[in-house]
């Protein structure tokens, strides 16, 4: 009986499809395009856009601190001109600096790297490359990334603000940011910041759902696990990660909202301020919290969420590589299974954030050893991707370039996570520039590379088969790759020396003075570097509108599924059925063949006849 | 067309699995929250005290709801409407007794001198079964939406076709599945709190 209720379902749920596909070919307006669209391709649209937005504004608040550091006794009339009363006499205000670090910090990791990777390429690319018409709900969907606009419209509203927004660090750590009169971003701008946060955790929850509930049960017919793309893994796998961490965020977050705004004291203990312990509004002293517990909390999420930033740029990477370099992938069920213990693992490092916050020397060992583990599913993958391109036949085309720079930059990146994941190495490289070298090349720079490579790739399935201008991202490229290593490579050696991240200023440390011109050349690459994204800004706007179309369904001459929809796909994807699948992605250059498409079967390339007629000339 | 149904209905619904997923967030929030209870426990300077009352008794009527749940959506299934309706309409009532029991008890909490400032050892219970009243109070808004949908419809043809709505009876089994994990998760924290406080 329940079999075949749910039966009916489905073939409701299909007939539904097909009636969308009519509806929205003629009758929808615009709104329900452009605005509440349920379309996963317009919402991938929306949180490329919008992650795009967010990330010039992070990039921005980052050169404007780097001009800081390089030339802390300039004034720039400028900054006055566009900060206010933040840069009096053109000059940041040190407060603002930290305002700007900690929104830096915040815009970058959470709705760049979060929002604006994994949502605009989960959503892209899920229902294409599994063969499905649309997300399990393509209305939790849209409210997925409402939810993120309304966090960065709440972001938003706290940079302007008369105290100004959070200036606690992206980490939010109490006592500081538990505490009102601990500074003034610490006062409403630090609600909005927690409030936003909210938001984006709910926002990355309805879309952790849809992804993993979709790639689970809506692939086409013959589309099984292991014939999956690897992006698509690597999605599931970013998905699982958010759908256990993000919670325990909001719990920690939760506890520190009661901290500020109700009296509780689960992170303070005993603070004295002005030689006076803090009470609460009661005038109870606030004792028994342990600030140390939020970090556990945080971490708990904090970790993953590296790892969130990174599994889609590296699905990408490899996907790309092997349609690229017209070679199978190396190793397929490895790559799948090193993604997988780099989830698990995620999962058991988060302490090795804290080896300096008292914790117990022995229990640190264990994060250590998990910590030291994760090098090698990595270098896994790492010897995979080289596998892959050696001896191809590589199109050096700009999401390739993007590809192999991205693979440059885990390996650098990564091997200074070697040195920071042993706790006596740790403890004096903590909170310096090492630090902040090995997290900006592992995790930022190969995130954005990462998304680079997406945009560049799949630019002509996001934008009715329009192509984005080479030449323009050639030069993209190269400034971006060479100026990303001239900005952090010298960082590493102002942190061996002890160089302390998140100072305002150096000139009054005769030690840390030497570096005051290396701060200069890394303010001039990082501005050079930022200016060349105007470069990509300009080649997206205008490809997006004008671009070149592309003549064939399968410019790329790529496997995949997504590329059997239309030039311009309309809602439900394929006008009729959805392809089945006969063989796994990466199937390139087999048997003489240049590729052979997911959704032929052997008999559509080696016709039997032929085969026959090659066995007798044999 | 035939054999892609039937292999189909092999699978569970993609929103039902989605229920279950969302569920796993719920338990993650709870294992974040009652893990930082045990760190913060071990730390000291842990202020001890009895559970109030009312919170035996809340359990008490969430696990009656429950059951009332349990065979209203057995009357569903067996289209005994009018029974649907008042069992439904029981789960609902069990519901807000819930909340409004969970209250009382925080009043309770507070008479015995354990505010929700103070020791943590108190705040965390305030916080916890305030966050899962929250989750609770979500469910009941549900039952209210479904008990409006249950109550009988002048048009004929309306009340058919909300009999025969396979997409209602998915929100049956869904709202089912969410309300006994409310109440589980309400049990497990009660246990919890009262071998652990």
């Amino acid at each position: 009986m329940a079999t075949i209720e749910s039966g009916t379902e489905i073939k409701i749920n299909v007939h539904d499809h097909h009636d969308h596909e009519h509806d929205h070919h003629h009758e929808e307006s615009f709104i329900s395009k452009y605005i509440f669209s349920q379309d996963h391709k317009m919402i991938s649209r929306q949180f490329l856009i919008t992650g795009i937005f967010w990330s010039f504004v992070g990039v921005l608040f980052s050169v404007l601190f780097r001009l800081q550091l390089a030339w802390p006794d300039e004034s720039f009339p400028i900054l006055e001109t566009l900060l206010g009363k933040w840069a009096a006499g053109g000059k940041l205000a040190p407060n603002f600096y930290y305002a700007l670090v900690t929104m830096h910090g915040t815009i970058m990791v959470f709705f760049v790297l979060t929002a604006g990777l994994s949502g605009t390429f989960s959503n892209l690319l899920i229902p294409l490359q599994i063969g499905a018409r649309d997300m399990a709900s393509p209305f939790l969907n849209m409210l997925s990334y409402w939810f993120f606009f309304l966090s960065g419209f709440i972001m938003l509203v706290s940079l302007f603000i008369s105290t100004g927004p959070a200036d606690g660090g992206w980490t939010a750590y109490p006592p500081l940011n538990a505490l009102p009169q601990a500074s003034s971003g610490s006062q409403f701008g630090m609600t909005l910041w927690l409030l936003s946060m909210a938001m984006f955790v709910v926002s990355s929850l309805l879309g952790g759902l849809n992804y993993i509930t979709t790639i689970l049960n809506m692939r086409t017919e013959g589309m099984t696990m292991m014939r999956l793309p690897l992006t698509i893994w690597a999605f599931f796998f970013t998905a699982v990660l958010g759908v256990l961490s993000f919670p325990v965020l909001l719990s920690g977050a939760i506890l520190l909202l009661f901290d500020r705004h109700l009296g509780t004291s689960f992170y303070l203990s005993d603070i004295y301020i002005g030689g006076q312990p803090l009470t609460n509004a009661a005038g109870e002293l606030l004792q028994g919290g342990s600030p140390i517990l939020f970090q556990h909390l945080f971490w708990f999420l904090g970790h993953p969420e590296v790892y969130i930033i990174i599994l889609p740029a590296m699905g990408m990477v490899s996907h790309v590589l092997a349609t690229n370099s017209r070679k199978p992938i190396f190793g397929y069920s490895a790559m799948v299974m090193s993604i997988l213990a780099i989830t698990v693992l995620a999962f058991l490092v988060w302490a090795h954030h804290m080896f300096v916050s008292g914790l117990n020397p022995f229990i640190g060992s264990i994060f250590v050893l998990f910590t030291l583990l994760i090098a090698v599913p990595s270098a896994i993958k790492v010897f995979n991707w080289i596998g892959t391109i050696w001896r191809g036949n590589i199109n050096f085309t700009p999401d390739t370039l993007f590809a192999i720079g991205f693979v440059s930059l885990f390996i650098s990146g990564g091997l200074t996570g070697i040195y920071l994941g042993n706790s006596a190495l740790d403890i004096p490289l903590h909170d310096t520039y090492f630090v902040v070298a090995h997290f900006h090349i592992v995790m930022g720079l190969a995130g954005g590379f990462g998304l680079f490579v997406g945009v560049y790739h799949w630019f002509p399935k996001m934008f009715n088969g329009r192509q984005m201008n080479n030449t323009m991202g050639y030069i993209h490229f190269w400034v971006t790759f060479v100026g990303s290593y001239l900005i952090f490579w010298p960082m590493h050696y102002m942190g061996m020396t002890g160089v302390p991240r998140r100072y305002f200023q150096f000139s009054n440390f005769e030690t840390f003075n030497v570096y005051g011109e290396l701060n200069v050349f890394i303010t001039i690459a990082a501005l050079v570097v930022f200016f060349a994204q105007f470069i990509f800004l300009i080649n997206f706007i205008y490809s997006a509108l004008y671009g070149p179309k592309i003549k064939t369904l399968n410019p790329y001459l790529s496997n995949t599924l997504e590329w059997t929809t239309p030039i311009e796909p309309g809602h439900g994807n394929w006008p009729g059925a959805i392809p089945p699948v006969y063989r796994g992605p990466y199937e390139y250059g087999k048997n003489g063949t240049d590729f052979v498409p997911q959704h032929l079967p052997d008999n559509a390339i080696w016709p039997k006849e032929e085969k026959e007629t090659k066995t007798e000339l044999a | 067309m035939s054999t892609v149904t039937l292999k189909r209905t092999q699978r569970i619904h993609p929103k039902k699995f989605a229920l279950w997923l969302g569920i796993g967030t719920v338990i993650m929030m709870f294992a974040g929250f009652t893990s930082a209870f045990i760190v913060r426990r071990a730390a000291g300077n842990w202020v001890e005290f009895e559970l109030p009352p009312l919170f035996y008794m809340s359990t008490l009527v969430i696990a009656m709801s429950s059951i009332a749940l349990f065979f209203a959506q057995r009357a569903f299934k067996a289209n005994h409407r009018l029974q649907y309706r008042n069992l439904l309409g029981l789960t609902f009532t069990g519901g807000i007794a819930f909340i409004v029991l969970q209250y009382a008890a925080w009043m309770q909490l507070a008479s015995y001198g354990i505010l929700l400032r103070g020791n943590p050892s108190g705040s965390f219970v305030y916080v916890i079964s305030g966050v899962h009243a929250a989750h609770v109070l979500g469910g009941v808004v549900l039952l209210g939406l479904f008990f409006v949908r249950a109550l009988p419809k002048p048009d004929p043809v309306q009340e058919l076709l909300s009999e025969i709505n396979p997409e209602r009876n998915l929100g049956i089994e869904m709202l089912s599945v969410y309300w006994h994990f409310v109440g589980i998760l309400w049990l497990y924290l009660l246990v919890f709190f009262h071998f652990y406080k």
